[in-house]
């Protein structure tokens, strides 16, 4: 074949790619074989661990998408999931299991609900875009808490997974597995497109210099809405995979706890790189299970070693991997 | 034919009138440059110029269009542009990102959500020309917090002209910059006289001089004089309130 001249004409794509995206691609493959590698060793427990990882490692790079690339930090992002829980929730209550259905709600109220907020938050900036999202998230919690008839703060059993007319069984916990598996590479892949187009551009623009952007001409109000708009309709997706996963939902879901998690989640991995989010959750998640099985005051070393890694490690996870490899590759 | 007119201008902070009963007059073509003590008002005025003050009463007209009200973004568009005393510039993006955002600004909407636009010709390939104009082609991948002072000036200058405007506001151009930075910013500036209409802050005299078309000064908010280089050189009343304070 013809394949030698070309090889030397058109470098392989990947070999060829920007360390950071060679680095995330290592860790997709590696999420990709995890669940022969989990069965093998009959561990299924850890695939329920990796499973929640992926839905969480969603929710976190939509939270991204704002916090990270749009410096816009939101305090209120777990009601997003919440949304998207109870759209799967209140359907099944009623008897309703259309998968389709469910995705389609979640993503429309959530995108609804951040459209509403957004435009609201939005014009503050700073500590008071924290505590306004923040209020707006509680607010949300307490709305469901008052929801008699859904569980109150008892929450709501979710009897059965949501239905893609045999297309998709959730209840096989490899393919659901891989659901949120591919679900997480599109949403990076989305994100890293959007990131870097015209509008990701204005967004970021708006976070490094606000003001040079009006200079220039840039109405950065909307754009900023758009793309907090599409992070909690991201988010909402999320949400609705969480629901599937858990089985249940309760307002407790949308504590502003959650939400602090999720922004430790995206600092812990590296706030405006595309694969931070998943390095922060993965992390997150593992030291979570490791510390708590090994003692009972895990909450305390857990917080020194994010304390640790918000002063000392300049761009989180993502840039300490960054930075190793390609000294690596300097020293070759 | 006048670009821009100023119609009995005022601003106060407090008890202090920053700008008082501005009348001015900028015509197409020109570089007229506005001198003044510090804390004349001269930012507070060119503030109100580009939209980010409003003033307390009077009025703004550029190119035939009552502006006073306008929002920044919205004079932008109708070819006024502002250049930053300190520099403000995306310090995380490369130089030639932040001339591409400028250039975007004025290609219509930015709702495009999928072409990567670092490989869209149709802002690089103008964006590296209005780095060239400035002299920074060679810098075009630096970030912009890795160059220097003065280059970040340059910059300023080319985001300016990548709106393509009518009227360049331009705040203190070479401040904080050495002797042999200024002399390249008053070259940059003086290749673009004739095509662009300037209205120029600047606290270097050498530069102001070697620029000016006309100039006007400003003493405590209002303006005493204006005229052209030479007139003001010799204006008795000027020399008092301000050049004078550097003679002695």
């Amino acid at each position: 074949m013809n394949g030698s001249p070309n090889m030397s004409s058109r470098p392989n794509p990947i070999l060829s790619a920007p360390r950071w995206l060679q680095i995330g691609i290592v860790v997709m493959a590696l999420l990709a074989v995890a669940p022969p590698i989990i069965a093998a060793l009959d561990q299924a427990f850890w695939l329920d661990v990796f499973t929640r990882m992926l839905i969480l490692a969603i929710a976190a790079a939509s939270l991204n998408l704002i916090l990270g690339f749009g410096g816009m930090v939101s305090f209120g992002h777990a009601a997003f999931l919440g949304i998207g829980a109870y759209c799967v929730g209140i359907p099944a209550y009623y008897d309703v299991y259309g998968g389709f259905l469910h995705i389609g709600f979640a993503v429309f109220f959530s995108a609804l609900y951040a459209l509403i907020t957004g435009a609201i938050s939005l014009r503050t900036k700073g500590v008071h875009f924290i505590m306004i999202t923040m209020a707006f998230g509680q607010m949300m919690f307490f709305g469901f808490v008052s929801l008699e008839e859904y569980g109150g703060d008892d929450g709501l059993i979710i009897y059965e997974r949501s239905n893609f007319n045999g297309l998709i069984d959730l209840y096989d916990d490899t393919t659901f597995y891989y659901v949120c598996l591919i679900s997480l590479a599109v949403v990076l892949f989305i994100i890293n497109r959007l990131v870097n187009s015209r509008f990701g551009m204005v967004v970021k623009g708006a976070k490094s210099n606000e003001r040079r952007m009006g200079a220039l001409g840039h109405p950065t109000y909307r754009y900023r809405l758009t793309a907090y708009v599409v992070s909690g309709a991201i988010c909402g997706y999320a949400g609705a995979l969480l629901g599937n996963f858990t089985e249940f939902i309760s307002p407790e879901m949308m504590d502003w706890t959650r939400s602090g998690e999720l922004i430790f989640m995206v600092v812990l991995g590296g706030t405006a790189t595309i694969f931070g989010p998943v390095y922060g959750v993965l992390a997150f998640l593992v030291i979570e299970e490791v510390l708590s099985s090994i003692t009972t005051y895990w909450h305390l070393i857990f917080g020194l070693l994010l304390v640790l890694v918000v002063l000392f490690v300049r761009g989180g996870i993502a840039g300490l991997l960054r930075g190793w490899f390609s000294r690596k590759k300097g020293a070759v | 034919m006048a670009l821009m007119q100023i119609r009995d201008l005022n601003k106060s902070f407090g008890g202090v009138h920053a700008t008082a009963h501005v009348n001015l007059e900028v015509t197409e073509g020109e570089v007229h440059a506005i001198i003044g003590p510090n804390g004349a008002g001269k930012t507070t005025l060119i503030s109100q110029l580009s939209g980010e003050l409003l003033p307390d009463s009077g009025e703004i007209l550029f190119a035939g269009r009552n502006i006073t009200k306008l929002p920044m973004h919205a004079r932008s568009h109708m070819g006024l542009a502002r250049s930053f005393q300190i520099t403000s510039v995306f310090q995380d993006m490369t130089m030639l990102e932040n001339v591409a955002l400028a250039i975007q600004a004025h290609q219509g909407h930015s709702f495009r959500f999928w072409k990567p636009s670092a490989k869209d010709a149709s802002l690089t390939g103008p964006a590296m020309e209005y780095l060239a104009q400035v002299g920074l082609e060679d810098k075009a991948n630096s970030i912009a917090n890795a160059v220097s002072h003065g280059e970040h000036r340059q910059l300023e200058i080319a985001m300016a002209l990548a709106t393509e405007p009518k009227l360049l506001l331009l705040d203190e151009p070479m401040a904080g910059m050495g002797q042999e930075e200024s002399s390249r910013m008053v070259e940059i500036l003086g290749k673009l006289k004739g095509s662009k209409t300037m209205l120029l802050i600047e606290h270097d005299m050498d530069a102001v001089f070697a620029l000016a078309d006309r100039i006007s000064v400003l003493v405590y908010g209002a303006i005493i004089a204006t005229d052209t280089p030479d007139a003001i050189r010799s204006n008795e009343e000027v020399k008092r309130a301000y050049l004078g304070e550097e003679a002695a």
